[in-house]
């Protein structure tokens, strides 16, 4: 008895041709949690991503793993107390965070710093930012397997920070500007040591973008990933070199120069696509860019000391305090002191080139402190709880040009001496906020180009 | 706190023990919890410069079941907390924790509603490491202290 | 083109309650029924063109004695003119709400939502208000003033 095809349901007769399997069959798009403990995405941040297959349908994005409650904590102290909470921010390019916050502060008082100090400024700032660019496409670039420029760039990037811990005495928390200049002044001999770290740096440079920028696997993986148009990104309040990549060439320090930015000769790179090997070329040109800046300001930078207005007399530490404590101030008024080398303070000098001379702003310098009583009531009133610096009341907003962006600091003051309000604008959180929009339509595995590509610094976006 | 039995019994148990100590701690994987910027001051110790790679753990796994410490370096909020312990649960023993940072040991100066007051709060921690962020020498320190308390520890196979 | 909020106070003198330029930042506070009208006229407006929404935050001035107690304050820049704008709107603690920006400018968005999770402010017609940066357990606004910097809310461990 042979067995009819209705019998067998196997029998090839009996299936469905192909086109009805297809059109039965019925697909779910499938949700898969990137994060937030995942190496590529730096650690904090979640991204649910809709997947039909491996295409990217939607994408949300969870932030707020790193929140510090720097804003909160800001409220809490004086003014000088945030500069270290700033530091924290964006802590790849932390001058920049403490620099913005400085000149946000100033624009309160309506002060202005000394014209060394400004230059010192800019050249911290553009050394900061060459740290972060190095990191970022460092990282970026190990995250797509190019392990060797990630050693390369962070080798690169010991070389900057060596430079850092000789002007700041630290690696990565600096805290280094102050309100009316900067803390200290350059150490001899730094202009020789900057601009050799710069040349080996630029050589570790060359040798990446020999490795990558013509490298096929590199280019396959981020030409026309992550593209986003020049209107989208200007909707999403995107800066920094993510809207330079686009086409719009909108720098903070052309735009509204702060600092000394307008004279110097500096070019903003600006690219075509929008895309993330854009992005990466506009990172290489600007660390470029910055070592131009840098040199610059070595050249203009006014040298030795400027407003000292001594008569050239010295006295010791302890002559002075005995002058003073007998009432005897005509004789110390002009007159340096002269400490034991031990006491941080033989700077009274420098001092004068890179702190204003506002007593309501700066602290005053070591000798004075020491000296005589005036300093020591000016130091103290800075320093202690209950007193401190007082801006006027009002509010300020000022930019920066920050690695990634706009850095906006806009600080709300109610004249006592803690600030009432303190707020970031974090670059990095608007990018963050376009990523559902840039990752529509990519494949699962350009997440981590693209994500490479934002540069998200967890301590700016969730602060 | 975890506690370590240091290493008892007889000669050849012991010198046994010494030997899977020395296996051990010449072979750490560690898992990398990096989230804040202590971060970049682990990078600089695990590059080049500051090779970490000469004390044997250079290799980081990225995966909580593929190594054996957890590097917890930088600041843990309490949206972050549940994440940390669910990590720490799926390593295999034997595990060592090490709260790189001052935000991991005891807070920071982050003492406000966001943060997690040191982690050892939610997990046991083997060695802290102190700092904001830690110099590179520093972390060599701890990591060689970690090192030491691996060696004396009663091996369990 | 320089005073902006000047020319903000000529085309909408109902809308603009008052002006000022501290420090020379151009500042505007806006009455709360006319902040979606101000925000599409300088949107659209030639001499202003603001196409980029820089900023949204909010300030509790409840230690000032502010009334109403918030203030909403919005950051805005042209591309085209190279100009900044600040919007402000009051608010009042019982009925905090503002009609949202999102239509108009995309990066509002996520602002909003910030504003939302750490004032407690509302925004009428947001897609998607819900916190961005605390957990969904926690409870309360931590940067209104009346909530203590280290009251801590643990998900898991000791509330120490």
């Amino acid at each position: 008895m042979a067995l009819t095809p209705a019998d067998n349901q196997l029998h090839p007769a009996t299936l469905p041709d192909q086109e009805t399997v297809i059109k039965r069959t019925r697909t779910e798009s499938m949700l898969l949690n990137v994060g937030p403990q995942h190496p590529a995405m730096h650690g904090i941040v979640r991204i649910i991503t809709e997947l039909d297959g491996e295409e990217v349908v939607n994408a949300d994005v969870e932030i707020g793993y790193l929140h510090r409650a720097f804003e909160k904590m800001a409220e809490q102290g004086g003014y000088l107390q945030v500069i270290p909470y700033t530091d924290r921010l964006n802590y790849v390019s932390p001058l920049i965070n403490n620099i913005g916050y400085c000149l946000a502060v100033e624009k309160l008082f309506g002060l202005e710093t000394t014209e060394r100090a400004k230059y010192i400024r800019v050249i911290m700032s553009e050394i900061s930012r060459v740290t972060d660019h190095l990191t970022c496409v460092g990282a970026s670039a190990m995250e797509l397997g190019a392990f060797t420029a990630f050693l390369y760039f962070i080798k690169a990037r010991e070389y900057l920070y060596e430079l850092i811990e000789s002007v700041t005495g630290a690696r990565l928390t600096i805290s280094y500007a102050r309100v009316g200049g900067v803390k200290g002044d350059l150490p001899p001999g730094f202009r020789e040591s900057c601009l050799g770290a710069i040349e080996k740096t630029r050589k570790e440079i060359k040798e990446v973008d020999a490795l990558l920028t013509k490298n096929r696997i590199f280019v396959d993986r981020l030409k026309n990933v992550g593209c986003i148009s020049k209107e989208d990104a200007l909707a999403y309040a995107i800066t920094g070199p993510f809207l330079r990549s686009t086409g719009v060439d909108y720098d903070v320090r052309r735009a509204n120069p702060y600092l000394v930015y307008d004279r110097f000769d500096f070019e903003i790179p600006v690219g075509e696509h929008g895309d993330n090997f854009d992005r990466y070329l506009c990172r290489m040109e600007e660390m470029e860019q910055s070592f131009r800046i840098i040199e610059q300001a070595f050249e203009q930078i006014p040298e030795g000391p400027v407003l000292l207005d001594t008569d050239g007399t010295v006295m010791p530490g302890e002559a002075m305090v005995d002058e003073a404590k007998m009432g005897r101030i005509e004789n110390i008024r002009n007159v340096e002191a002269v400490i034991d080398p031990t006491l941080d303070g033989t700077t009274k000098v420098q001092y004068r080139n890179v702190e204003t001379v506002n007593k309501r702003a700066s602290l005053p310098p070591k000798e004075d402190t020491y000296g005589n009583i005036e300093g020591l009531m000016n130091h103290f009133k800075m320093v202690m709880m209950g007193h401190g610096i007082r801006p006027p009341k009002g509010e300020a907003y000022f930019p920066v040009e920050g690695a990634n962006g706009e850095l906006g600091f806009y600080i709300v003051s109610d004249g006592t001496d803690k600030p009432y309000r303190v707020r970031v604008r974090p670059p990095c959180f608007t990018i963050v906020a376009a990523l559902p929009l840039i990752l529509k339509g990519d494949s699962l595995a350009d997440v981590v180009p693209t994500f490479g590509s934002v540069n998200m610094i967890g301590g700016e976006l969730d602060r | 706190m975890e506690m370590t039995e240091k290493a008892t019994g007889g000669y050849l148990t012991s010198r046994f023990n010494d030997m899977i100590g020395w296996a051990r701690k010449y072979s750490i994987f560690q898992y990398p919890f990096v989230t804040a910027c202590c971060g970049m001051e682990y990078m600089s110790t695990a590059c080049s410069h500051y090779d970490v790679d000469r004390f044997g753990a250079g290799l980081p796994r990225f995966s909580p079941r593929q190594s054996d410490v957890l590097f917890v370096v930088g600041t843990i909020s309490h949206k972050m907390a549940p994440v940390l312990k669910q990590i720490y649960d799926q390593m295999a023993d034997p595990k060592w924790v090490v709260a790189f940072g001052v935000c991991t040991c005891t807070g920071g100066f982050y003492d406000n509603y966001a943060t997690v007051q040191g982690i050892d709060t939610v997990i046991p921690v083997d060695v802290y490491i102190p700092g904001c962020p830690p110099r590179p020498e520093n972390v060599l320190d701890g990591l060689i202290k970690l090192q030491e308390k691996i060696q004396g520890q009663k091996q369990e196979v | 083109m320089p005073n902006l909020h000047e020319q903000l106070k000529a085309k909408l003198p109902q809308g603009v309650l008052e002006i000022h330029a501290q420090h020379g930042d151009e500042t505007a506070l806006i009455r709360r029924e006319a902040w979606i009208d101000a925000a599409l006229f300088i949107r659209e407006d030639p001499a202003f063109h603001m196409n980029v929404l820089m900023d949204l935050t909010a300030v509790d001035g409840r230690d000032l004695k502010w009334k109403p107690r918030f203030e909403v304050v919005a950051h805005f820049y042209s591309t085209e003119h190279n100009q900044r704008l600040r919007l402000k709107v009051a608010v009042e603690e019982k009925d905090a709400v503002v009609p949202t920006l999102t239509n108009l400018w995309p990066s509002a968005n996520w602002f909003e939502r910030e504003v939302w999770d750490m004032f407690g402010i509302r925004f009428d017609g947001h897609p998607d208000l819900r916190r961005l940066l605390m957990y969904t357990e926690f409870k309360g606004h931590p940067l209104r003033k009346d909530y203590l910097w280290n009251k801590r809310q643990p998900l898991i461990g000791p509330k120490n």
